[in-house]
C-alpha cells in the first residue's frame, strides 16, 4: 500500500464529512483539473471552531488530509487553526508519498480560506471592507509549493521555470538532471 | 475475501503451461543460444521455435519477428529505427493523439534529430478517421504509426484502412498492437502493416518479453548495437526463458483465441450494460461495438479514480484508472482528453480488463460492491453537492 495506516484510516473513515447549511465561513480550494477540490465549512463560537465539515473531490490522500485537518482544527481558536500547516498535517498522518504532498497544502488552505471568509463576513457585518484575498490555488509548484494551474511553464510564485517530466508527467525545474518526483534522468537540448 | 482481478491492461496472469515451458530455461537449460556446443544449441532451438509460434500467431514469416524486452521497446525500436533509417526521404512522422507514451515520447525524442510529428485527432469514441491520416501526411513524411487497439478505452482502430491510404503514398506503417495481439485476431497480411509491436504480458505470457514484427525488406536502424543476435538489429544475449514464455503464450493464444473471445465478450457486455443501470452519471469510454472483447472502461461523474481504486482494492477488486492522481502526474489521461472528455470527468475514469478466469459471479460481485462505493464517495464530493443543488433549481 502506498499510504500509511493512519492515512488509510482517515480515508476509510473520514471524520466530519458534510455540509453546514448556515456556516459562518466557507472555503473552497483546488479544481478538478489537477485532481483535487476541497470545500470546508466552519461554525465559530467565542472565537473558536465549534464545528467543521468538509467535502472533497479527490484521491485517497486528499480525503485523508481533509479529515485530518478537520480533526486537528476542531475546538481550536482561529489563531491556532491558522497555524496548522501542510507539514504538520502530513506529519500527523504519518507522512505522505512525495507526489501527494500537494494534497496536504490544499487541506490547510481550505481551512484557512474558510476562516478568512468568516473574518471577512464579520468585518462586513461591522461595515468594514476587507481587501479581496487572491484566488486560492489549484496545483502546487514543487519548489515554492505555491499554487499553479499545472499547465504553465513558469511558476507564477517563485518564477521557477517548470518542465514536464516525460516519464511521470510531474513538474521539475528546467535544467535539473533528475525529475524530483520519479527520479528519472531528464535530457537537455 | 473474494479476489477479482480486472486489471488486464496492466498485466495478465501467467498461464501455468507457459510457466512450465519457461522453467527449464531458468534451470538446467542455461546455454547461450549463440554458443556452438549442444547446450547452447538447445537454447537456440527453443528461441527459434518461439519465433515460429509468434510468427504463426500474427501471420508473419519467422524471419520477420524480432524479440525485445517490452512493448515499449518494440515501439521505440519501430518509431525511432524506421524514421532514422528513412532520414534522407524526410523528417516528418504521423501519429494519433491516443498512442501509448512509448510511441509519443519516441517521436518527441526524434525532435532532437530534426524530426517533427503531426498528431491525428480522434472522435468521441476514440476512433481515428483514415482520411485524417491522409490529410496529416505531407512531403517528407517517413512513417505513420497508428495503434491497433487502445488499452485505456478499448477502441479498435481501422488500421487496414490507414495502410491503404499510406501504401498508395509509399509510406510505411507501424502499429502498436500490444493491447490487441493474443486478444483479438491479428494478421499482419490482412492489416498490411510494415511493423507491429506485441507483448507477452497482454496474453498470459511473462513480463519483459515482447516482439516487433518487421516486414521483410523494411528498413530500420539497429536498436541495440553489438553482436549478431536478432539479425544484428537488437544485440544482447537473448532472454531465453522470456522468449520461450512468449512463444508458448502465442501458441496457446492461437489455439484458444476464439474461445477466449466468446467467453469474455458476454461478461464484458454484462458489465457495460448493467453498471449504468445500477449507478447514475456513468459514461462508457471508447467505442461500444469496435472494442476489445475483454475491455470495459467508464468515467464516473463527481468522483476521482484513485479513491475508487482504493475502495475496490479493499473489496478485493483490482482495476486501473487514468486519473491525474493515479498517474502520479498533474494531468489526466491524454487519451481521455484527446477524446474531448473534460478534466473533471477524466479524473473519474476506471478501466476493467477481464482475464480468462473471470466468471459471471466475479462481475456480479463487482456490480454488487461497486455502487455503494460510488455513492459514498459522491456524498463526500463538493461537485456532487453542487450538481444536486443546481438540479433542484
Amino acid at each position: 500500500m502506498i499510504y500509511s495506516d493512519k492515512v488509510m484510516d482517515h480515508f476509510q473513515n473520514p471524520r466530519n464529512v458534510g455540509v453546514i447549511k448556515d456556516a459562518d465561513g466557507v472555503g473552497q480550494v483546488g479544481n478538478p483539473v489537477c485532481g483535487d477540490m476541497m470545500t470546508f465549512y466552519i461554525k465559530v463560537k467565542d472565537y473558536r471552531l465549534a464545528d467543521i465539515k468538509f467535502q472533497t473531490f479527490g484521491c485517497g490522500a486528499a480525503i485523508a488530509v481533509s479529515s485530518m485537518v478537520s480533526e486537528m482544527a476542531m475546538g481550536k481558536t482561529l489563531e491556532e487553526a491558522m497555524k496548522i500547516t501542510n507539514s504538520t498535517v502530513a506529519e500527523e498522518l504519518g507522512g505522505l508519498p512525495k507526489n501527494k504532498l500537494h494534497c496536504s497544502n490544499l487541506g490547510a488552505d481550505a481551512l484557512h480560506s474558510a476562516i478568512k471568509d468568516y473574518k471577512k463576513k464579520q468585518a462586513a457585518a461591522r461595515g468594514e471592507t476587507v481587501a479581496e484575498a487572491p484566488a486560492e490555488g489549484k496545483c502546487y509548484c514543487p519548489y515554492c509549493e505555491g499554487p499553479i494551474e499545472g499547465i504553465e511553464e513558469v511558476c507564477g510564485h517563485c518564477q521557477v521555470e517548470l518542465e514536464e517530466c516525460p516519464h511521470c508527467g510531474n513538474f521539475t525545474k528546467k535544467g535539473e538532471e533528475k525529475c524530483v518526483s520519479c527520479g528519472a534522468e531528464l535530457e537537455h537540448h | 475475501m473474494r479476489r477479482v482481478y480486472l486489471d488486464h491492461i496492466a498485466a495478465t496472469p501467467l498461464d501455468p503451461d507457459v510457466l512450465k515451458a519457461m522453467l527449464p530455461y531458468l534451470g538446467e537449460k542455461y546455454g547461450n543460444p549463440q554458443s556452438l556446443h549442444s547446450i547452447g544449441q538447445e537454447s537456440l532451438e527453443a528461441v527459434e521455435e518461439a519465433r515460429s509460434e509468434v510468427a504463426g500467431l500474427v501471420g508473419a514469416d519467422q524471419s520477420e519477428v524480432f524479440f525485445t524486452s517490452s512493448g515499449s521497446e518494440a515501439n521505440n525500436f519501430a518509431v525511432k529505427g524506421m524514421s532514422l533509417a528513412r532520414r534522407e526521404k524526410g523528417n516528418h512522422i504521423v501519429l494519433t493523439a491516443i498512442e501509448h507514451q512509448s510511441v509519443l515520447h519516441s517521436a518527441k525524442s526524434l525532435e532532437k534529430f530534426g524530426f517533427s510529428s503531426t498528431l491525428v485527432s480522434v472522435d468521441k469514441q476514440g476512433m481515428i478517421d483514415p482520411e485524417d491520416v491522409r490529410k496529416a501526411i505531407k512531403k517528407g513524411t517517413v512513417l505513420v504509426s497508428v495503434m491497433l487497439a487502445n488499452s485505456e478505452v478499448g477502441t479498435v482502430e481501422p488500421v487496414a484502412e490507414v495502410v491503404k491510404v499510406c501504401r498508395s503514398l509509399g509510406i510505411p506503417v507501424h502499429t502498436d498492437a500490444v493491447a490487441a495481439v493474443g486478444n483479438i485476431p491479428v494478421d499482419v497480411g490482412d492489416l498490411g502493416v510494415d511493423a507491429l509491436s506485441l507483448a507477452a504480458d497482454q496474453f498470459y505470457g511473462p513480463k519483459g518479453s515482447a516482439a516487433l514484427f518487421l516486414k521483410k525488406g523494411t528498413r530500420i536502424l539497429p536498436f541495440i548495437d553489438g553482436g549478431i543476435q536478432e539479425g544484428g538489429r537488437r544485440a544482447g544475449t537473448e532472454n531465453v526463458a522470456g522468449i520461450v514464455g512468449l512463444g508458448k503464450a502465442a501458441e496457446i493464444a492461437a489455439a484458444k483465441l476464439s474461445g477466449r473471445m466468446e467467453k469474455m465478450r458476454p461478461l464484458r457486455d454484462k458489465l457495460i450494460d448493467f453498471l449504468p443501470r445500477r449507478v447514475e452519471h456513468v459514461v462508457l469510454t471508447g467505442h461500444r461495438e469496435k472494442r476489445l472483447p475483454h475491455h470495459a472502461s467508464f468515467c464516473f461523474e463527481f468522483i476521482e479514480g484513485e479513491a475508487m481504486l482504493l475502495n475496490l482494492d479493499m473489496k478485493g477488486i483490482a482495476a486501473s484508472s487514468g486519473s491525474a492522481c493515479t498517474s502520479r502526474a498533474l494531468k489526466a489521461s491524454h487519451v481521455l482528453l484527446a477524446m474531448g472528455i473534460d478534466h473533471a470527468l477524466a479524473q473519474g475514469s476506471l478501466v476493467f480488463g477481464l482475464i480468462e478466469p473471470t466468471t459471471g459471479e466475479d462481475i456480479d460481485y463487482l456490480l454488487d460492491v461497486f455502487p455503494p462505493i460510488i455513492e459514498r464517495l459522491r456524498k463526500m464530493s463538493p461537485l456532487y453537492t453542487k450538481f444536486l443543488e443546481e438540479s433542484k433549481r
